[in-house]
């Protein structure tokens, strides 16, 4: 019989711990198809970061450090500056790089350092149990906005993907969705351009993907992917926002 | 090799790179700005990695990373900088990570001040980093035991897989003293556990984590390094003993202020009151053996230390009511004379 369908050799084959509906999982096999398709899993170090994805070393088929809260950057610097030829990359979630680790991100970006970001944008705290995140939608409810998030007393939203770009160092900076089946095949091109330039020397590269969390924001699967269409992608648009590679 | 005259920050700087350090992470703090200074002068000329870090925070889980992935690597700060690396150097010893943290202490609490101080002895030896964890800290008493120390401190921390300290007061980081530095390769310890990515062809995935879900798999993680402390405690205590053969009275000093309580310690002999050194080169593991066994020959012990009394708790533990143990400590960056440290002998004589 012909085999349509193969699991990617980027992933191990321990069960995944998301909550059903969850598209960690998603972008799970899509960063582990790329490193798969590109041949580098036998030279890739994972820095997993903390929140729902803090297992993520389990689950990639490939040597990997699991980092203190919002560090992964700092973390995969000293690994890349001592194996400059090896691939590194982060996966992060919202309140990991755009919370706690704000400082870590934007200046392993600032170093140039030429690593691979995968920035889980969920607007929400998951894996504590649904708090507010520095990216929570205006009005969105969560366990420490009970009353939707007030933009006077709370800020609004901030886009790390616009932030990143300022940032002289960062050499491709992308936003992308998992909300149908076209989105997830736009978000892997993205994923996959920027192991590439890591992988020619290109730089610092870092694509933010708007992911659901149909847990925290108590919404079925299927109303998450609309939510995430709807309500995440007016407010972070998608599209490239620096591509230091078709400038020159 | 004859010796040189160098810098204090400088020669550990360049034992670090003669001891083979791959890989140096940084953030500017007085006193120890020479060593950030010193490697990113020649640690990149002899193949190495300097980074200067944003932070002391992001200095040791750059060092984290280094170390994970199979790096000989080391950072260096002073103490507010210190307080800063706890969490890394937690995660450091719970994922058993091998690298070594340079302590060039200052007064504080807080801010504090830039001149030399002791206060850290308790962020050194108890951590301020969550959990069940040790690191090993060697207290040097001039610039050449530094550049030792920090030999040593790379091999113990290869040998046990350990965050080992090297932590000098500012005295020593600022001091010019003559040197002869070891250059003798420092043996490459096999890290058949570091994830340097070829899981491939190396058949098995090289994971580098401090968690574990289950508890009873956390239980015997802290049973297994309870362990290998114990074999530490059990086998790397470095302790000198000076003219304690005949003393009646013991003092304790370790760093800079040991060699001011010696100068002290000649005065008092020449005044016929016979008095001892003991001095811890590892504050841990800390010498409660010897401290212990001396208590059996001496009338009392007094501890003298720049700061208000740290180190002289793990006396009084080591001497377990046997005889008084009195203290005497400056602060702030004020440092003692010897007349101080024979004064406050002096004051305890008349009882005993
Ligand atoms: C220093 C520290 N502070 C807080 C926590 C608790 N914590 C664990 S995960 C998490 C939030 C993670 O949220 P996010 O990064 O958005 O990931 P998600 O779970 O949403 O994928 C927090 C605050 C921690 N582990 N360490
Ligand atoms: S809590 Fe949210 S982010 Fe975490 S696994 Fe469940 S759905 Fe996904
Ligand atoms: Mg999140």
């Amino acid at each position: 019989m012909a085999v349509v369908f193969q699991k990617t050799k980027g992933l191990t084959d321990t069960p995944f711990t998301y909550c059903p509906g969850c598209t960690h999982g998603i972008i799970h096999r899509l960063v582990a198809e790329c490193l798969e398709e590109l041949e580098i899993l036998d030279r890739t170090i994972a820095i997993a970061s903390v929140g729902c994805s803090v297992m993520s070393y389990e689950f990639f088929n490939c040597d990997a450090i699991q980092a203190a809260h919002g560090r992964a950057p700092a973390v995969a610097t000293g690994v890349k500056r001592v194996h400059p030829d090896k691939i590194v990359f982060t996966y992060q979630g919202d309140g990991d790089l755009a919370s706690i680790g704000t400082g870590e991100i934007v200046q392993a970006a600032h170093r140039g350092d030429n690593i691979t970001v995968i920035f889980v944008n969920n607007a929400i705290y998951g894996m504590t149990g649904g708090q507010m995140a520095p990216t929570t939608l205006p009005g969105q409810i969560t366990t420490t906005s009970p009353y939707g998030r007030d933009v006077s007393k709370q800020g609004e939203p901030i886009r790390m993907a616009e932030l990143m770009a300022q940032i002289p160092g960062a050499a491709y900076i992308e936003r992308v969705m998992t909300a149908d089946p076209v989105s997830v095949r736009k978000a892997k091109r993205a994923i996959k351009k920027a192991f590439e330039i890591q992988k020619n020397g290109g730089g610092f590269s870092m694509i933010e993907i708007l992911s659901s969390c149909n847990i925290g924001w108590g919404l079925s699967p299927v109303d998450s992917l609309k939510y995430i269409k709807e309500e995440m992608a007016s407010y972070f648009p998608l599209g490239v926002f620096k591509d230091k590679g078709a400038s020159q | 090799m004859s010796k040189v005259l160098m810098k204090g920050n400088e020669a550990i700087a360049q034992a670090a790179i003669a001891a083979g350090c791959d890989a140096f992470f940084g953030y500017p703090i007085t006193p120890q700005n020479e060593i950030c200074e010193y490697m990113s002068k020649y640690l990149a000329k002899s193949g190495g990695a300097f980074v200067q870090a944003e932070s002391e925070l992001a200095a040791i889980n750059m060092v984290y990373g280094a170390a994970g992935a199979g790096a000989r690597t080391m950072t260096s700060s002073s103490s507010p900088g210190i307080a800063l690396k706890q969490e890394g150097i937690s995660y450091c010893a719970g994922a058993e990570l091998p690298c070594v943290i340079v302590a060039i202490s200052r007064g504080g609490p807080g801010l504090g001040g830039i001149l030399p101080a002791q206060g850290d002895y308790n962020q050194a030896t108890r951590g301020g980093g969550n959990g069940d964890y040790k690191v090993v800290v060697l207290a040097p008493n001039g610039v050449q035991e530094a550049t030792e120390m920090v030999r040593d401190a790379f091999l113990l921390s290869e040998k046990y897989r350990n965050p080992v300290m090297v932590m000098a007061d500012g005295v020593i980081g600022q001091m010019m003293e003559p040197v002869e530095i070891n250059t003798d390769p420092l043996p490459k310890f096999e890290k058949p556990w570091a994830a340097t990515g070829e899981s491939q062809s190396r058949g098995t995935r090289n994971v580098i984590n401090s968690l574990f879900l289950n508890p009873v798999d956390l239980e015997n993680h802290n049973i297994a390094l309870r362990k290998k402390y114990d074999t530490i405690e059990e086998n790397e205590v470095q302790v000198d003993l000076y003219m304690m053969e005949d003393a009646d009275i013991a003092l304790v000093a370790y760093g800079t202020p040991s060699r001011i309580v010696k100068s002290a310690i000649e005065e008092m002999r020449s005044q016929g009151i016979k008095v001892g050194l003991i001095r811890p080169k590892t504050l841990y593991p800390f010498p409660f053996k010897q401290i212990n066994e001396a208590a059996d020959k001496v009338k009392f012990m007094l501890t003298a230390e720049l700061s208000m009394g740290q180190m002289v708790h793990d006396v009084r533990l080591a001497v377990n009511g046997k005889v008084p143990v009195y203290f005497y400590g400056r602060a702030g960056g004020m440092i003692f004379e010897p007349k101080e440290i024979s004064d406050a002998v002096k004051s305890h004589l008349g009882g005993e």
